[in-house]
């Protein structure tokens, strides 16, 4: 046998003194380093009329900065990196994996965006990012199927003051208004290394990597931390909404607010929506497509969030069966995990797969989702780097009183948004009651 | 240490790596074994690759093979499907199959203490599976209702169409998911049968990559995979596509998605076969002109014009004439000028525009410094293994990938565009609003574009 790592994600932190956090994990497997940075900044930070700000600024980050006036991929892919970046309700990420050869590069390069991004910028720049940004938002969402159900139902679920009111995305007529002069007070309130955590994973050493860090961004003067947001939301009755759509077939959407991240909870919806669609030994698919075969795909999903998570159940109908007798099985499905919670086996079952799957987000040090991104999201989301064989134990620990307690606390009937995409001309299918939104 | 921002860091040499060494066995039954030792996570991947993808969907059974493939894990001995799923999560297995033009790979990856439970039912799921016809139908199904929903979905709709384009009824010439009409008239027999004639041992290989010796891998596979045994005597039927012919003139048409925000765009030709000599070549080729973020095409289209979130070039590898596709999708009043766009970036590698020194050497290097990434997991390995087997690679292949790219030179890629982009025969297909477009469109200089119909 040779050797075998333990379930585990060892880690070294440090704060610089401007405020940065930065944390090693060493894996010398392969000869590369992950270079993760989390700007603790997302659409969440906007506001109502002026949503999408925060993911066209990641698109600006790889624009040129001071020293570096040009593009951000052509010095790294010349050094055979691997970037990108995101943005989302809460943070926003940028990560490149490169060869061990070249973290030097990678750190000159995000360290230069950190702090000498605004010199760069020009009105140019930015409007034809603007551009993009707006098709991006054409192919992913206006000319896709369903691609404007989640707005919708965010905008149902999320009072107009609540900052996840809105899509990351934003709305196609707030990105259209976007002012150039909006991006430096927007830098300077959450681009600064306080409200900036920085991960160095892989073939490092420890030491070696705080010396590189302070080196590059010791010297980026401190930012105020900005205010974390807070925000509440309840629904106080069902929401029956609908829109038609490009689609061949009905789809239901039910939705739910749900504890936020690592909040008690949390866990047990993740494992509860695991039970009804995951799989064909899932109820919702057992019952709907497998033995009925009414529908032709089911999914549900606990969206876990800083501020507030939502729990979401989605059905297609197969052609010619209608939404209400769907409806009414799920909710079937969903009393009775009220009634009795999962079987023995249920949770069994769920949990051998909860335990590999932790296994598995072992393999990478770089990317979304790889150990530099997990460590920054325990990190910023959680202030505990340190929180992934805690968020196994919430896993581990997890009953089946406790999943079903939770069904039963946040699943239900009369608190909801209920949402059906329907065929255009169709709107006969969606179900009884249904006011129609307008989405766009 | 005061940071010089003056100009950026020299990169060291790049580091040495040492990569997977693949150990080759033959098991009595014929199925072909490569095991290799990937240190670290106990996590181990088995790769099944029968050779029969949807290149080998008879005449009017366009979509068998997926269906097949769709089956597997429908059920095995006494096991049903819900069985079968239970078993697989109750070892928290990652399952997934993939049907390619040429070839069908399942892959299986769990838990090094569950190797041999895994390796198991996979075997049994590949080798006996249960094929009931009320499986079939609900199966059968579900694709025909996929496909009604593939409609719907742009890059679906082109990705569809330009194949047959591209291939007419060459057996390239379809997704792997088929035609209504086919899945309709697709039985049970045919299932059977086509599972009796393409998954056979002496038609597989099987791939093991984990933190074991290569010895204990082996094993595995003998214990799981060595009952496998041949079902009929006679050779199967070909599952080897010829290659197509080409079209020898351009062409330009399009599917009316009326009221599209966006047109989905398709240009490209056959081009080359994934064992030419002048892979390397045509790698980076791609890489400067539309394979990565800073190639001609997407700097062009999205970071110098803004018509589309992003453009690139790729080739489709197969083992006859793979095509060769630049793809992008962009905003709607952009149409016409993204397209001449495309095609000018296309024509100017072989002509006027060669590589200049700068995109070669970033072509090379962003292709070969960042290669040893591609070995990280267990499943990645396998997956690159696999790729071997399926394009009769030498096993050598990963060690001799960076010197290969390394000595690709400005006038190999020139010689290689030359030879395999021919500007005046690319095929230009267009998913979008036809109202707005269709009068720009004639300024391509195609004239009228063919109006098609959206395939069912």
């Amino acid at each position: 046998m040779l050797a075998v790592t333990a379930v585990d994600l060892p880690f070294t932190k440090r704060t610089l003194g401007n405020g940065l956090d930065v944390i090693v994990h060493e894996d010398d497997h392969v000869p590369i380093v992950a270079v993760n940075i989390w700007y603790h900044v997302g659409s969440k930070n906007e506001r109502l009329g002026r949503t999408g700000f925060a993911h066209l600024f990641e698109h600006l980050m790889f624009e040129g900065s001071a020293h570096h006036n040009a593009g951000y991929f052509a010095p790294l892919q010349r050094a055979g990196a691997l970037l990108n970046g995101s943005t989302n309700t809460d943070r926003t990420n940028y990560w490149e994996v490169v060869p061990t050869s070249a973290l030097d590069l990678a750190l000159w390069m995000e360290s230069d965006r950190m702090g000498y991004l605004l010199p760069a910028l020009t009105r140019e720049r930015f409007e034809t990012q603007r551009d993009v940004v707006l098709n991006e938002r054409r192919q992913n969402y206006e000319n896709r199927p369903y691609g404007l159900a989640l707005m919708a139902i965010l905008s149902a679920l999320f009072p107009p003051e609540h900052p996840y009111h809105w899509m990351t995305i934003g709305a196609a007529e707030d990105i259209q208004a976007m002012a150039f002069e909006d991006v430096q007070e927007f830098f300077r309130t959450y681009y600064h290394p306080a409200n900036a955590s920085l991960v160095l994973a892989g073939d490092i050493d420890a030491e070696r990597g705080f010396e590189l860090a302070e080196a590059y961004f010791g010297e980026l003067p401190a930012g105020q931390k900005p205010a974390p947001v807070r925000a509440a939301a309840a629904l106080l009755r069902e929401h029956r909404l609908m829109f038609e759509d490009r689609v061949e077939l009905p789809r239901i959407y039910m939705a739910w607010h749900s504890p936020a991240m690592f909040a008690p909870g949390d866990a047990e919806m993740d494992l509860l929506a695991d039970l009804l669609a995951n799989g064909k030994t899932s109820r919702l698919y057992r019952t709907l497509v497998y033995e009925r075969r009414i529908a032709v795909d089911v999914s549900a999903y606990q969206s876990s969030r800083e501020v507030g998570s939502f729990f979401l159940i989605v059905v297609t109908a197969s052609p010619g069966h209608p939404l209400s007798e769907i409806a009414s099985l799920i909710d079937n499905e969903i009393q009775a995990v009220i009634d009795d919670g999962p079987t023995r086996n249920e949770l069994e079952r769920s949990m051998a797969q909860a335990e590999a799957h932790f296994v598995y987000r072992l393999q990478t040090v770089g990317g979304f989702g790889g150990k530099s991104d997990q460590l920054n999201a325990y990190n910023v989301l959680r202030r505990d780097p340190g929180y992934f064989a805690g968020d196994l134990e919430r896993y581990r620990a997890a009953t089946r009183e406790g999943v079903r307690a939770a069904a039963e606390a946040h699943l239900k009937f009369d608190q909801r948004v209920l949402l059906t995409v329907v065929p255009r001309g169709q709107q006969a299918l969606s179900l009884p009651g249904a006011e129609a939104v307008a989405v766009s | 240490m005061t940071v010089d921002r003056s100009r950026l860091p020299e990169v060291a040499p790049d580091p040495h790596f040492a990569f997977p060494v693949i150990v080759r066995h033959r098991l009595d039954n014929g199925l072909q074994v490569r095991t290799v030792e990937h240190p670290g996570v106990p996590v181990i991947s088995f790769i099944v690759q029968v050779d029969g993808g949807s290149g080998a969907d008879p005449s009017h059974q366009e979509g068998l093979a997926a269906i097949v493939a769709d089956m597997i894990d429908e059920g095995t001995g006494s096991l049903s499907a819900i069985d079968v799923s239970d078993a697989l999560a109750r070892i928290g297995a990652d399952y997934d199959v993939d049907v390619g033009a040429d070839a069908t790979t399942f892959g299986l990856t769990t838990l090094t203490r569950f190797a041999d439970r895994g390796a198991a039912l996979l075997a049994s799921l590949i080798t006996r599976p249960s094929l009931r016809d009320i499986d079939f139908t609900r199966v059968r199904q579900l694709r025909l209702d996929r496909l009604r929903q593939l409609k719907d979905l742009p890059p679906a709709v082109a990705e569809r169409a330009f194949l047959r384009l591209l291939y007419g009824t060459h057996p390239y010439g379809h997704l792997p998911i088929g035609n209504d009409r086919a899945l309709r008239d697709i039985t049970r027999s045919d299932v059977v049968n086509f599972h009796e004639a393409v998954y056979r041992p002496d038609r597989a290989t099987l791939v093991v990559v984990g933190p074991m010796a290569h010895s204990e891998m082996v094993r595995t596979a003998q214990d799981a995979f060595g009952s496998w045994s041949v079902a009929r005597r006679e050779p199967p039927f070909s599952t080897a596509a010829g290659d197509p012919s080409f079209n020898g003139r351009a062409r330009l048409a399009i599917i009316a998605r009326d009221g599209a925000a966006q047109s989905e765009l398709r240009i490209g030709q056959l081009a080359a076969r994934r064992n030419t000599p002048d892979y390397p070549s045509l790698l980076v080729m791609n890489a400067i002109l539309g394979g990565q973020f800073v190639s001609r095409v997407n700097l062009k289209l999205r970071e110098e014009k803004g018509y589309t979130y992003g453009a690139r070039t790729g080739f489709d590898w197969r083992r006859a004439l793979a095509p060769f596709v630049f793809q992008a999708s962009v905003h709607t009043a952009a149409t016409a000028e993204a397209v001449k766009d495309a095609v000018a970036e296309i024509a100017g590698m072989g002509a006027d525009r060669p590589p200049s020194s700068d995109e070669l050497v970033l072509a090379r290097a962003s292709l070969t410094r960042g290669y040893p990434r591609n070995f990280e997991t267990a499943p990645q390995v396998a997956r690159g293994v696999a790729q071997l087997a399926l394009y009769h690679l030498p096993d050598t292949y990963f060690g001799e990938f960076i010197p290969n790219v390394n000595a690709v030179s400005a006038e190999h890629v020139v010689a290689a565009a030359k030879r395999y982009l021919r500007p005046d025969e690319l095929t230009t297909l267009i998913v979008g609003d036809h109202a707005s477009v269709g009068e720009s469109l004639l300024s391509v200089g195609l004239g009228t574009p063919e109006l098609l119909p959206s395939e069912s």
